[in-house]
């Protein structure tokens, strides 16, 4: 995964509460194999509304979106993390997000920052013109207008980030502990694997 | 003497392997069901790296999300090509991934192929005290045996199949209690919607529900499974409810279940599972069952409900701005009017299936429903899709697929169908849908798509009369 250091550019002014992944990418969508290509059918649904921001010329390749409260909320789909990386969204901005899909961003490298409902606001005004920036060692939101809005982030979340961790490589480095809890499962309970077998 | 936890923090504290200091947890994880469409870019991913699946003993694989609904083998016994080829490579590559891998696969013939979330309890794979997850937010629906149970994401799949484990921080504790009885035509889907209407499609969020009451526990295993389903849609990535006797007698005897001494060790632990007096939780919610109607979705958030004697809002009543904006949308798409009464609204399709309502119990109240009626001349497509194979079975041999055909339902094959669209099931762009299922999402059913959520014996009814139906009404 490749360091989240930060990210300077202009963010799509969408703003709407309770995205879910359904919008952001639909089931049509989902029948691939693979994690590429899936900004094609990004916000299907959005675009073939006149007027939408996400063909306006004005924010194309846009490396922010603004949102709305319950951002992501839905299906468990990591499709939809993979359509905003492939659009080129590397952080969403809203008051808030489901757990699955702020899990998902977070493994793809994209940046979930919460901020209150007035900071969305103000954010949506500058974003209409002006580049906005998401610094994320300093967990601040700024805009050329002097704004300056800090945000909170789990530290794991930031230093894997920060880092580009593989999540996977991590655990595996905990293989002896892991070892040791199956050991002491398969004796105090052992009616817990299920009768199955391939 | 130990500080009282909930139901969640014991099965929390039985499973962590190991804590950081920042409170994230390595958890194990007991059980992994897998399917065709969060599964692929997963083992690819461990291919890629080298990796193997730590525990395939733990592992259960199902097609479910893109099987057709009608015959999958001609009558010689062989496999009928499957129309897609997109769904079919999918579908072809779980049944691939599986056996390289080691995984138990429950093909798309065999008795016991269903929906994963139906599958689980009924092989008794999902028992109390466990960890399970699934690349699916429905999940949640296995925390109605007292597992807990949530939906991940593919990286997550990945990371599960190669470590057995995943990195997590717990949750907040809400308890969502029910007192009462609930009237004649409420169903646990109207519960459920009632709840998810009162704390909001975000109201759950960061949390794990506890559901809690006399309602809850007066429920069966399957009306609970039916509200624990949804408890992603009020935005809680679980849901749990406390083990009892109506939980043990319904594992006993299931294949995979424990058995003879086991099945006694495994019941000792069960029973020191429950919520202990005076333990805490962050947010308590309170519903009387009384005040619960059947209730239907009138926009295209599952938190937009009203009871069926209801009417559509008006964008304008609502105090938030951000709200009414989003009613405003709902609306138009939906093709509804503030101030329309629910019941006038007519319907073109009807769908009784899902992980949520798919189940025998379910498909026994749309029967009752239906039995000796007939389905409105409006109706373009009215479908019943089993939960599994063995239920379908059941219901057969009860006689209900019989009751459905005379009634004009199309009686299918089990599978997720027309709740996603993924499989050629759906709702035709601007029709509307009386749905058993747990999504109005825009274009959930199929792009343009306008559903309307209900319970099973109310998606019968608005069979029968072409239009959302009290089921009091009709049947009282």
């Amino acid at each position: 995964m490749e360091p989240f250091k930060q990210v300077e550019g202009r963010a799509y002014p969408f703003g709407r509460k309770n995205v879910d992944t359904d919008v952001i990418i639909p089931a049509e969508f989902l029948k691939t194999i693979s994690r590429e290509g899936l900004g094609e059918g990004a916000f299907k649904v959005v675009r073939a509304e006149e007027g939408n921001v996400f063909d306006d010329p004005e924010y194309t390749g846009a490396p922010i979106l603004i949102a709305g409260d319950n951002f992501g909320c839905g299906s468990s789909r990591e499709h939809a993390a993979w359509a905003l990386d492939d659009m080129g969204v590397r952080v969403v901005i809203a008051p808030s997000f489901s757990d699955i899909f702020s899990s998902n961003a977070f493994k793809n490298g994209i940046l979930t920052v919460e901020l209150p409902q007035e900071a969305i606001d103000r954010l949506m005004e500058v974003a209409a013109t002006d580049p906005i920036t998401v610094d994320l060692d300093n967990q601040v939101v700024t805009t050329p207008f002097q704004d300056r809005l800090e945000f909170p982030i789990d530290p794991f979340r930031k230093s894997c980030l920060l880092a580009g961790l593989d999540e996977i490589g991590l655990t595996l480095e905990s293989s002896d502990a892991i070892s040791a809890y199956e050991q002491k499962i398969t004796a105090d309970k052992p009616w817990l694997k299920p009768e199955i077998s391939a | 003497m130990t500080r009282p936890r909930t139901l969640y923090e014991k099965i929390w504290d039985a499973h962590v392997v190991e804590r950081r200091d920042d409170g994230t947890c390595i958890v194990f994880i007991d059980r992994h069901l897998v399917h065709e469409v969060t599964s692929p870019q997963a083992f690819e991913g461990l291919r890629a790296a080298g990796r193997t699946v730590r525990r395939p003993d733990l592992t259960l694989a199902v097609p479910d999300h893109n099987l057709p609904t009608t015959p999958r083998r001609d009558a010689s016994g062989n496999r009928i090509p499957i129309a897609d080829p997109m769904s079919a490579k999918q579908l072809e590559a779980l049944e691939a991934n599986a056996p390289a891998f080691g995984i138990r696969y429950i093909d798309d013939a065999a008795p016991e192929q269903g929906i994963v979330h139906v599958v689980g309890p009924e092989q008794g794979y999902t028992l109390p005290g466990c960890t399970l997850v699934c690349g699916d937010s429905h999940t949640a629906a296995h925390g109605a045996l007292g597992a807990l149970a949530f939906g991940i994401g593919t990286s997550e799949v990945e990371h599960v199949l190669a470590t057995q484990t995943l990195l997590l921080k717990q949750s907040k504790r809400m308890e969502i209690r029910v007192e009462g009885d609930l009237g004649f035509g409420v169903s646990p889907k109207d519960v459920v919607l009632a709840i998810i209407g009162k704390i909001g499609a975000a109201g759950g969020t960061g949390h794990v529900i506890e559901y809690t009451g006399s309602t809850i526990r007066d429920m069966s295993i399957e009306g609970r499974l039916t509200v624990s389903n949804m408890s992603i849609e009020a935005g809680a990535r679980a849901g749990l409810i406390a083990p009892d006797e109506k939980t043990f007698d319904y594992l006993k005897g299931r294949p995979m279940a424990p058995s003879g001494a086991d099945w006694d060790a495994a019941m000792d632990w069960w029973r020191s599972l429950p919520t202990d007096d005076g333990a805490h939780y962050d947010t308590r919610v309170a519903l009387d069952a009384a005040d619960i109607a059947p209730n239907v979705t009138w926009g295209t958030s599952p938190e937009d409900v009203v009871p069926i004697t209801g009417s559509v809002p008006d964008p304008e009543s609502f105090a938030e701005e951000s709200k009414r904006a989003a009613a405003a949308k709902s609306l138009d798409y939906m093709g509804l009017t503030p101030g329309q009464r629910m019941e006038d609204v007519a319907v073109d399709n009807i769908f009784i299936g899902s992980c949520t309502n798919s189940r025998i119990e379910d498909l026994r109240a749309a029967a009752e429903v239906a039995k000796g009626r007939r389905i409105a001349d409006g109706i373009k497509q009215a479908l019943v899709v089993p939960g599994s194979g063995l239920v379908k079975a059941q219901a057969e041999a009860e006689g209900l697929d019989r009751i459905f055909v005379e009634a004009g339902f199309e009686w299918r094959e089990p599978g997720c169908s027309m709740c996603l669209g993924m499989n050629p099931d759906k709702v035709p762009s601007g029709q509307r849908c009386a749905s058993t299922s747990n999504r109005n999402f825009v274009g959930r059913q199929g792009p343009g798509a306008r559903t309307h959520l209900v319970s099973p014996a109310m998606a019968a009814a608005a069979a029968v009369t072409g239009k959302l139906t009290d089921i009091r009404e009709m049947m009282g």
